[in-house]
């Protein structure tokens, strides 16, 4: 569905990944991993089309993905980004509603099947009664799940996702990611997710990017990816690996 | 819950109300019967005729045109820089006409050149705001509100060194422009066009305005070109300050102030918001413009004096009650 052709991408003379080619499925759930500064946000937002690469390319359905005009996109793909805005007064529901804009003719109002789309979103992001709530009112933690009540209600096939666990409680991680892995494996569906914390990564991705700070990376199936040596060498830090009950899990040693 | 529809529809019936208050308040007392006649063409009170069509006409509709341009603009240049501290003059455009305006007043040129010079100021000042902003690196909202303000001080410069060179006998009549003042605005006719074009564009930015105010990326992520729409509220907002600032100079606080209440009052949906800016500017500088002429006559006072009389107060009132 969407694949990187010889993708370079570079800040300021410093290699973040080097002619990469790899391909993205459906029924996927792809995890990005990566020390702070390795360049996972720029590559989310390059296999996003919002940011031109350096050299080679992104192809969404085979097309160049920056030459699909923006609403095109939109209905193919949805992004989550690391932060949010909020200069001025909106209730839940008005930003969750923001969803629809790609399905909506530009005169025209949003409906009930709208409405109901917004209401199912903010149900799976267990915020249901938080309807009216002004976004201010909210924790950072609700606040996220607002935005991705506004992800699930633009009703992309190809989500990509920074950081979505940011600012979720242990059990609202969990939840989350359980319910976008299962969105991932319905078919015509792909997540690719930028993630910190290798043992969610682990649970929930079948696929993973690892972007070392040197430029080099690692991509495929997740099992092949995650070992003591690459994460310590990932992370620069040495790692405990607990083997319990056929997982493995990995601490900061 | 929603009060969306009640506030505009308030608005509808407060904005002939305030036409019909400028039109009835003047130092010639008219019977509301014989009002309604020279409105509607009576010539049988030859001067009620004259002093209607002639002068409060007008001035009504042209504060009206003034009042709606101000307050569209303002909330277009808030969301465009994504903070509630813009108003319509804050990236120079009335700096800009006010130096052209104040250069032709020295130089002794009638109220139509004056107008034309003005408008040709803003739309210099837009020029180079928008060149300088784009030179070299990316567009963002921060270096163009900071060229912006920039560029406003240095006209703020030129103002200040005229207004101590001028002749004392024109310094008066600077002063009013640069306060914000009506008495000349007797062709509203460019401005009411101006203001209904203005307000169709953009309701037909509307959605997209929606999309902004929660970032450029999620703008660009859900079907919008953030660089193209950017370009077409800065030069939206831009001519919308211009002409009114040709009619009326800078009038203060209600391009700040309109907008916010309104966000209080109804929240930031811009379907709503804009059209209520509209209204609720228009009509509420119909109001302090007929306070300002007929308050305290025969003196008249300058309309922005009593823009940010009014405005001051309600605003502080209103956010010191909300949250």
């Amino acid at each position: 569905m969407l694949r990187t052709d010889r993708l370079t991408l570079r800040i300021a003379d410093r290699n973040l990944c080097n002619r990469l080619d790899v391909g993205f499925n459906e029924g996927e759930n792809w995890v990005i991993l990566g020390a702070n500064g390795s360049g996972k946000t720029t590559l989310l937002h390059a296999l996003a089309g919002l940011r031109e690469p350096d050299q080679g390319g992104v192809l969404l359905d085979d097309v160049p993905v920056r030459d699909i005009p923006h609403r095109q996109r939109a209905r193919r793909l949805g992004v989550l980004f690391q932060d949010f805005e909020s200069a001025f007064p909106a209730t839940v529901l008005e930003t969750v509603l923001t969803g629809r804009y790609p399905r909506l003719e530009r005169w025209q109002w949003e409906s009930a099947e709208d409405y109901r789309a917004a209401e199912a979103a903010l149900e799976a992001v267990e915020l249901t009664g938080f309807v009216q709530r002004p976004l201010i009112t909210l924790s950072g933690g609700e606040r996220r799940r607002v935005e991705i009540a506004a992800l699930l209600t633009q009703d992309a096939p190809i989500c990509l996702l920074d950081e979505p666990t940011n600012h979720l409680d242990l059990r609202h991680q969990i939840r989350m990611l359980e319910m976008l892995a299962s969105r991932a494996h319905r078919p015509g569906h792909l997540n690719i997710i930028v993630l910190h914390d290798v043992n969610l990564a682990a649970r929930f991705g079948t696929h993973g990017i690892l972007l070392f700070d040197d430029g080099e990376c690692l991509h495929g199936p997740l099992s092949d990816m995650l070992s003591r040596p690459n994460l310590e060498r990932l992370y620069h830090c040495r790692l405990r690996e607990i083997h319990d009950d056929g997982a493995r899990w990995y601490l900061p040693d | 819950m929603n009060r969306r529809l009640p506030i505009t529809l308030l608005l509808l019936a407060a904005a002939p109300l305030s036409l019909w208050f400028a039109l009835s308040q003047g130092s010639l007392n008219i019977a509301t019967a014989e009002l309604w006649r020279a409105l509607l063409g009576g010539h049988d009170n030859a001067t009620a005729y004259l002093v209607i069509h002639e002068l409060r006409l007008p001035r009504a509709l042209s504060a009206f045109a003034v009042g709606g341009l101000l307050a569209l603009s303002g909330a277009l240049l808030q969301v465009l820089l994504r903070n509630p501290l813009a108003d319509p003059y804050v990236l120079g455009i009335s700096g800009g006409a006010a130096v052209a305006t104040l250069l032709s007043m020295l130089a002794g040129l009638g109220s139509g050149w004056l107008r034309g010079n003005a408008f040709l100021g803003a739309m210099l000042s837009m020029l180079i705001v928008f060149g300088l902003s784009r030179a070299g690196a990316a567009w963002t909202q921060n270096r163009l509100l900071l060229t912006g303000v920039v560029v406003a001080a240095g006209w703020g410069a030129v103002i200040s060194l005229i207004l101590a060179v001028a002749p004392s006998a024109q310094v008066q009549g600077m002063l009013f422009w640069l306060i914000g003042d009506l008495s000349y605005a007797s062709q509203p006719g460019v401005a009411i066009t101006a203001l209904v074009i203005g307000l169709a564009v953009s309701l037909w930015l509307a959605r997209p305005l929606n999309l902004l105010m929660r970032g450029e990326n999620v703008a660009a992520t859900l079907g919008e070109n953030p660089a193209r729409l950017r370009l077409i509220i800065y030069l939206l907002a831009s001519l919308l300050t211009a002409m009114a600032v040709t009619l009326a100079g800078s009038i203060g606080f209600v391009g700040l102030i309109i907008p916010h209440i309104l966000r209080l009052a109804g929240g930031s949906d811009h379907r709503f918001l804009l059209p209520a800016s509209v209204l609720f500017g228009g009509g509420f500088l119909t109001v302090a413009d007929t306070l300002a002429r007929s308050g305290a006559a025969p003196m008249q006072l300058p309309v922005g004096v009593l823009t940010a009389l009014l405005g001051v107060p309600v605003f502080l009132f209103l956010l010191a009650r909300t949250r």
